[in-house]
């Protein structure tokens, strides 16, 4: 993997992937987009096999969230509201939410209780028998193989919490309480330097790699893209608040085992504590948020808002699920001694 | 440092959620440092950070009751 570090701006090294995705980053930058965009991601939904998988589709819909987040700086902030793109993003989002309802298993849902909510996320998590990348990582994986591996998390975790911060104006009492008690946690307690994000950041130059948004997009699958595409959608669209807390409860509740293994993984392969610490500091960290995330939010929420209670296990099998699929991707990839990233010199896979 | 008064939850077959104003002390007196303000102390004894809780006990299938 080329780790070398370019002098380009963010946006400069991210490439389309079809031609929704080149409509969708040119309008972005201002420029007209020389198509109309909305018919384009009409198109995009019709022609696909695959929402899910589409890289074309994924990247559009990964942009047309960048510029919500600004996390890609060179897109133009005037733009966050442009009608064509908007209706663009609802063309995608529909197909992208009735494809992830599509394959998330049913789950029965409890009574609307705190307790019994905590337990049956309890319950939900635990019984996920999907791939483990953090024991893969752990045992086996190469020096090179965790660099790729810190790639494909840092489309997520250099913006780690921000997609849930969505729900903290719509939520009210205990559930808000609750939310903020662990996205303070998130976002370092008052000191900048223990921000989640930012200790991540710091592990990837630790270990050798551009830390600054948006330098790996080229480089990960449309399902890492549509692993963090889905917690914006929940995020960003209130009628999905009990899919984006389900969410948080899940990604909480699967979070401090795997963190261990990732950190053992790390120090096997002679990675320092910089890199590292993010991961040791989620173990604890995760231990407790995923406490409060189930009973204090998820459950305080339930019981206030019994129907949004299929949406809260929703949220969270769709968060088991899509991990899953990641971890598929990139275990069937590493296991038959290839790279987990596209292969961009080539034209991509 | 001043601050509200401290709470100890037990939550249902997991840690004990400690919030608000505490110090956590070794047996010998000695001060144990703690990263954030909300802190789970292991209640199951299969934690590898102990105090704290590492999530363990729902590997183990403890139970509280």
């Amino acid at each position: 993997m080329n780790v070398t570090q370019s002098a380009s701006t963010a946006v400069e090294r991210v490439s389309a992937r079809g031609p929704l995705s080149a409509a969708v980053l040119k309008s972005l930058q201002g420029e007209g987009p020389g198509v109309d965009v909305a018919s384009s991601a009409e198109q995009a939904v019709a022609s696909t096999a695959d929402v899910i998988r589409d890289d074309d589709v994924q990247l559009a819909l990964f942009l047309l969230y960048a510029v919500v987040y600004g996390s890609i700086p060179e897109l133009d902030a005037r733009r966050e509201w442009d009608l064509p793109l908007i209706a663009a993003r609802l063309t995608l989002e529909r197909a992208f939410e009735a494809a992830i309802r599509a394959v998330v298993p049913d789950w029965p849902v409890p009574e609307p209780s705190a307790g019994a909510v905590a337990s049956t996320l309890f319950k939900v998590t635990s019984a996920d028998t999907g791939p483990s990348l953090s024991r893969f990582l752990a045992k086996k994986a190469t020096r090179e193989q965790a660099l790729e591996f810190l790639v494909l998390r840092s489309i997520y975790t250099l913006r780690e919490a921000d997609p849930h911060s969505w729900a903290i104006p719509r939520l009210r009492g205990r559930a808000k309480a609750a939310l903020v008690e662990i996205q303070a946690d998130e976002y370092g307690g008052g000191q900048a330097e223990r921000v989640h994000a930012e200790l991540f950041a710091k592990a990837m130059r630790g270990a050798g790699l551009d830390d600054r948004y948006g330098g790996y997009v080229d480089v990960v699958p449309a399902v890492t893209l549509a692993s963090m595409n889905m917690m914006s959608l929940f995020g960003l669209n209130r009628r999905l608040i009990g899919a984006i807390v389900g969410h948080l409860a899940a990604f909480e509740m699967t979070s401090s085992i795997p963190s261990r293994l990732y950190a053992d993984g790390l120090r096997r392969l002679g990675f320092g504590e910089d890199v590292t610490d993010y991961f040791d500091e989620h173990v604890e960290a995760d231990a407790v948020h995923e406490q409060i995330a189930g009973r204090d939010l998820a459950g305080a929420l339930a019981e206030e808002h019994p129907e949004l209670l299929p949406d809260i296990l929703f949220g969270a099998t769709a968060c088991l699920t899509l991990d899953g699929v990641v971890a598929e991707h990139v275990l069937e990839r590493w296991q038959s001694g290839r790279c987990a990233l596209r292969d961009v010199t080539g034209g991509g896979e | 440092m001043t601050g509200r008064r401290a709470t100890i939850s037990p939550y249902p077959d997991g840690p004990l959620i400690v919030r608000g104003d505490v110090e956590l002390r070794a047996a010998d007196g000695s001060r144990i440092s703690t990263h954030r303000r909300t802190v789970a102390l292991c209640r199951c004894g299969l934690s590898t950070i102990k105090p704290f809780c590492d999530g363990t006990h729902k590997a183990a299938g403890f139970k509280a009751d």
